[in-house]
């Protein structure tokens, strides 16, 4: 078999591959097959690999190939999905042991849409336990790793995503955002990664978080392949109320154009001048900042105080809203049943005690109480209020300007085991977080590298957008991915 | 605010989950730790806001009332832990049958 290189290609240029019958889908399936199969096991980012399903969707469009038929989007391009997704043919895990055996009954909206514009499922993601983590380590079968140094963590709570995309594996992949759980893994392993818009993307499918703050994205290795799947899967879907139908629109053309002349960049700079920043970290998001206003776009800044407060916000709204879509992991349709139970109490409370690892307990635990009796307008109903201040200072700031930037997150891919305590975990995603709970969209795009321990690690530039604003963002991401014209390829593609 | 290990035993009791001593010993350290920060939400003066629910205008959703497909019963029943006569089988809930 000939070695295609498709860790180094794009989305457009696979597509073009077979179009132009230089390979076949087969080839590109057998070929992405086989690279999962040699370093998977050190990168640890698949649950489970789907060649059957990768070489049926080849054949398809080998066949219309061959009748001359005219080729989706993303026609013959290897992809993954979290496994917080379902599809039939597969388990969806959610990287839990209470979900171990879970045969998926239906499919996901998004990857099904993803499908059908071409291309070949690769496999289902590893991902930190029901998407709760920043880093990968609370799955149930051990974390992925970060292909810029395997003793680092890839991020999360997309860990298998990033990992699967920055080592090679998949051209794209599917994640989801319910705090940062795309953009930060996409900083922490050089991959473009884009949270969009909150009903942009239909959740059907996708096992619920927060239902709330949850969407489904993209990770690539470009701007443009991220434009290409948005296209793909955004859109009005009856199985979601809260999708939204928008007109029709050119993301690949934005992504393309990378126009930023006269385009109005606020550097968030209270957030900026976070503690807990690394130097190397702000540095790079100031340089890109700099580039973007040599691109013609004017840059000033803007602060968002109330922002400092969205950590609070989301560890009771996103634990809260948890507890709730949790409780439907009762040993009694589906998952984990403990055995011989004395009664249906005894069966639910150790089904979920046997099924659930330490953080899921820990969010149900502090959801639980956040809603209790007592409790919830000191908890809930001041969170869902800091909730509409956060989203009011996003609306003001966007009068003023069109994107805004910040880091994707305050420091680089940090080792396993260095963040034992909760807390300081949590505070890994004090940059992604306030989106979620306003809504709008973001993208995370490399900017640059810091050097630890003799290691290069990538950095990310949050680019933040308006509500619906993702072409904007595409545009800025893609001017500074041209400017800067970084090798984004990770030690295990590089070689 | 802070938890007791009664409290924390009342929340698990409430969410369900079948805790070990150990568990809910570092479950009671954690969550305080978290409150701990959490709480610093209070500082906000928020009482003449009004509460997000939803991050974006959500409001009724219908279709024509026509029947569709939809989850096949084996679908449905395909990963039930147990199962009979096509029905999630549980624990008996109501007392003194004579096949308990």
């Amino acid at each position: 078999m000939s070695d295609l290189n498709l860790a180094a290609r794009t989305a457009d240029e696979i597509r073009s591959l077979v179009a132009s019958r230089e390979a076949s889908a087969r080839e590109v399936a057998e070929s992405a097959i086989a690279r999962v199969e040699a370093i998977d096991g050190d990168v640890h980012a698949f649950n489970q690999v789907t060649p059957e399903l990768a070489f049926a969707a080849a054949d398809k469009i080998d066949a219309m190939v061959a009748a001359g038929d005219e080729l989706p989007p993303l026609a013959g391009v290897p992809a993954a999905f979290k496994d917080n997704m379902n599809l039939l043919g597969t388990r969806t895990t959610c990287s839990s042991r209470i979900l171990a055996n879970y045969e998926s009954a239906y499919d996901c909206t998004a990857v099904a849409r993803l499908i059908n514009a071409g291309v070949l499922p690769l496999g289902k993601l590893n991902m930190d336990e029901f998407a709760f983590g920043s880093s990968g380590e609370t799955s149930a079968w051990g974390s992925a790793k970060n292909p810029w140094d395997l003793g680092r963590v890839p991020g999360g709570s997309s860990a298998g995503s990033a990992a699967a995309v920055a080592s090679g594996m998949a051209t794209v992949t599917l994640g989801s955002d319910t705090g940062g759980s795309i953009r930060q893994p996409g900083a922490l392993t050089g991959t473009v990664a884009l949270k969009p818009t909150y009903g942009r993307v239909s959740r059907y499918g996708c096992v619920a978080f927060a239902s709330s703050l949850d969407q489904i994205g993209p990770f690539s290795r470009s701007v443009q392949d991220s434009a290409r799947v948005l296209e793909a899967i955004s859109g009005k879907d009856p199985m979601d109320a809260t999708s939204v139908e928008r007109p029709a629109e050119r993301f690949v053309a934005a992504a393309r154009n990378a126009d930023v002349s006269g385009m109005r960049v606020g550097i968030v700079r209270d957030m900026l001048d976070m503690e807990g920043v690394t130097p190397s970290v702000r540095a790079s998001v100031l340089a890109a900042a700099a580039r973007l206003e040599a691109m013609g776009a004017t840059v000033g800044e803007v602060d968002l105080p109330t922002s400092q407060h969205g950590l609070a916000a989301y560890y009771i709204i996103g634990p809260a809203e948890a507890s709730s879509n949790l409780a439907r992991f009762d040993g009694i349709r589906y998952g984990h049943r403990a055995e011989h139970p004395t009664d249906t109490l005894d069966l639910y409370m150790r089904s979920r005690a046997e099924g659930f690892g330490t953080e899921a307990k820990r969010r149900i635990m502090l959801g639980t109480y956040a809603l209790s009796a007592g409790y919830y307008d000191a908890y809930y109903g001041q969170a869902q209020k800091a909730r509409t201040l956060i989203a009011t200072e996003f609306t003001a700031a966007f009068e003023k300007f069109d994107v805004l930037l910040t880091p994707t997150s305050p420091q680089v891919a940090w080792k396993f085991g260095e963040k034992s305590d909760p807390l300081t975990m949590y505070l890994a995603d004090i940059y992604t977080i306030p989106v979620n709970l306003a809504g709008n969209c973001a993208i995370s795009v490399p900017c640059g590298f810091a050097e630890e321990d003799g290691v290069k690690l990538p950095i990310g530039l949050q680019i933040i957008g308006d509500y619906f604003a993702e072409a904007k963002v595409f545009a800025a991401a893609a001017a500074i991915e041209r400017d800067l014209a970084l090798d984004m390829r990770s030690p295990l593609v590089a070689g | 605010m802070s938890l007791s290990e009664s409290e924390v035993r009342h929340v698990a009791m409430l969410a369900r989950l079948a805790l070990t001593d150990e568990e809910v010993a570092s479950l009671q350290g954690d969550l305080n730790s978290i409150l701990g920060h959490i709480d610093t939400i209070q500082q906000l003066d928020l009482a003449s806001v009004p509460p997000t629910a939803h991050a974006i205008p959500v409001t009724n959703v219908t279709r024509a009332d026509v029947v569709v497909p939809g989850l096949s019963h084996e679908a449905a029943l395909m990963n039930a832990p147990a199962e009979q006569d096509g029905a999630f089988l549980i624990p008996q809930i109501v007392g003194g049958g004579d096949d308990a």
